[in-house]
């Protein structure tokens, strides 16, 4: 059974003026195997965030899931859960971490107190076992006793992030989803937190969910890979697969306009344009107005689901035709 | 990280020297209110009526009012009376206040629409006319009364003030942070908005004390307050207002008391203000 299985997200949300709803996730489907990284990339606007947080149903009103979209924890409807259930398993089966940490902690209260508030929201503990327990939490992602009362003003931004994931790991999740969580650090401190969370993988056999915007950040670590464009799922594929061959246009894009250390003289190529505006998705495939290789029924019908062997499917007009043949 | 939440305000307003002048003054005032009344003379002995208001002196150190009335055994009787109203007045402000504007910021939506539409209406009415209305209907209005009043007609303000304050935190990213991490929607209210709203929570406090002794001053001028010849400092002040420039002493020393009482409480809010933030610690 999957750790995460998602089928057909979309998010929507109510236009300013007139009827109707304008869906800024727009049919995501992915699924993360148990002890598995899977990593979601894609440009800013793809709609990486907003799926993180329609995972635990926390999208900002008027947000709301479309009917027809099914997430399933542990094989769980998410979708059905009543407010209590949908608590416990928020930091319970499920850790979230956010992109910001500096703003991510309330100011009002200590590292240690962070952990505390979610160890007690999920097991009934005593104030001492559960300081305690925190501690140790605290020392395994690497934040020492010293610490443990230091409020977050006083604390690094990788502290910061350190104590988020600690807060994260406090019920003993069997998933847990990062957003973009070393976006707001430098770089040593990137590589640093993501050696913290592959080892937090491998010792307690957790699924990892990783958003990043960053293909050379992802290259190394993650399992699978799956590319995010406007709203939709386009390209998904096991790592090396992928980074060897990109099926999707937008893939080779993407990897044309990353910068890569094997090979220092290869020309950067930024993608002309930039994503589409959610409330006027473009018709057909929604990459085909930047897209370099598009013909004829890509500005009209949208491409299917073409899969490419073995867990890897892209959806392109390049891989499949109209008929559905391969 | 002992002493319970009451203790560790205490001990953050002692922390900073105008924080100490205040707790000092207000625990001075609190003290002499309890403690030295058995030691002063009746408030309401008139030692000698014909000789009106007298100088302050050895046996009058605060002279008396044109009654006779010794002024320093009013000043003193008149602060249980009106430190009493001002704060549990305030205090029921503050909790009403507070109840309705956080539940109007984080529920929103229509039950914020309808609880602010009826705060705005309310607030159309000066706070003074709803009071006289309302204490009109007494003939003398018992203590109880008055104080629920005060505290049931100050609220408004501060319901605003604490529903800006949550909406402004609402999406902030610690909230969201907090319950995506199993806070329920209570512990979010109680445990990271109630406190991060306490700043101004403090202010609006401080600034409350200092409004309902004046308001208290003001309707115990109109006969409405509290009852002569029960002494409160705001009733002194205005039944020295014949003898204002015969007996300056008669208004000088309970206007003296009402202005130490509010610049006591505003140096303890502002010293709480500063340390209750970790920023500023």
């Amino acid at each position: 059974m999957s750790a995460l299985s998602v089928s057909n997200l979309r998010v929507r949300f109510p236009r300013r003026r007139g009827e109707g709803w304008f869906h800024p996730v727009d049919g995501v489907t992915l699924s993360v195997e148990p002890g598995e990284m899977l990593a979601v990339v894609g440009e800013s606007g793809s709609g990486k965030s907003l799926t993180c947080l329609a995972l635990l149903r926390l999208l900002p009103p008027p947000g709301e899931i479309a009917a027809g979209s099914a997430i399933r924890v542990d094989g769980a409807d998410v979708l059905a859960l009543d407010a209590e259930g949908l608590r416990q398993l928020r930091g319970g089966k499920v850790g979230m971490v956010f992109q910001d940490p500096a703003a991510s902690l309330d100011p009002l209260y200590t590292a240690g107190a962070h952990v505390i508030e979610a160890l007690r929201a999920h097991h009934r503990l005593t104030a001492a076992a559960a300081r305690a327990r925190a501690i140790e939490l605290l020392r395994e992602v690497g934040v020492g006793r010293d610490r443990v009362d230091a409020y977050p003003h006083q604390l690094s931004g990788g502290q910061r992030q350190r104590v988020m994931i600690a807060a994260a790991l406090a019920g003993e999740p069997t998933l847990l989803i990062a957003d973009e969580p070393t976006s707001a650090l430098d770089v040593t401190v990137q590589a640093q937190l993501l050696d913290l969370l592959g080892e937090l993988r491998a010792r307690r056999g957790m699924a990892i969910l990783f958003v990043s915007h960053d293909l050379a950040l992802v290259a190394t670590r993650a399992d699978r890979v799956t590319v995010m464009y406007a709203g939709k799922v386009v390209e998904t594929g096991p790592t090396s697969a992928l980074f060897a061959d990109p099926a999707h246009p937008y893939t080779r894009a993407l990897l044309a306009a990353t910068p890569s250390l094997n090979e220092p003289d290869r020309v950067i190529e930024p993608i002309p344009g930039g994503v589409p505006d959610p409330k006027a998705w473009p018709p057909g495939c929604r990459f085909h107005p930047r897209c370099a290789a598009r013909f004829e029924p890509c500005d009209t019908r949208e491409p299917e689901w073409f899969p490419l062997g073995a867990e890897r499917h892209a959806q392109c007009w390049l891989h499949g035709n109209a008929n559905g043949d391969p | 990280m002992r002493g319970g939440p009451l203790g560790r305000l205490l001990a953050a307003a002692w922390r900073a020297p105008g924080g100490r002048t205040g707790l000092l003054l207000l625990l001075g005032f609190g003290a002499l209110a309890t403690l030295a009344p058995p030691f002063l003379t009746d408030p309401a002995t008139m030692s000698d009526v014909t000789a009106g208001a007298m100088a302050p002196s050895m046996a009058h150190p605060f002279g008396t009012d044109h009654l006779s009335r010794d002024v320093l055994s009013r000043v003193i009787n008149g602060a249980r009376i009106s430190l009493v109203i001002a704060l549990v007045a305030v205090a029921v402000s503050l909790v009403l206040g507070a109840g309705v504007g956080m539940v109007a910021g984080y529920v929103g939506g229509a039950v914020d629409a309808i609880l602010m539409r009826l705060v705005d209406g309310a607030r159309a009415i000066p706070r003074l006319f709803l009071l006289l209305l309302l204490i009109l209907v007494w003939e003398r209005i018992p203590l109880t009364a008055l104080i629920l009043v005060l505290g049931f007609t100050g609220w408004l303000g501060t319901s605003r003030l604490v529903r800006g304050e949550v909406l402004r935190l609402r999406h902030a990213p610690f909230i969201l942070a907090a319950r995506s991490l199993g806070a329920s929607p209570y512990r979010v209210l109680r445990v990271h908005l109630l406190p991060n709203v306490a700043g101004p929570l403090i202010v609006a406090a401080t600034l409350g004390l200092g409004e309902v002794i004046l308001l208290e001053a003001g309707l115990s001028f109109l006969g409405l307050g509290v009852q002569p010849p029960t002494p409160s400092w705001g009733g002194m002040i205005l039944e020295a207002r014949p003898v204002l420039i015969t007996a300056p002493w008669t208004s000088l020393f309970p206007g003296l008391a009402i202005a130490c009482t509010v610049l006591a409480g505003n140096l303890v809010g502002d010293a709480l203000q500063a340390s209750l933030d970790p920023r500023t610690a």
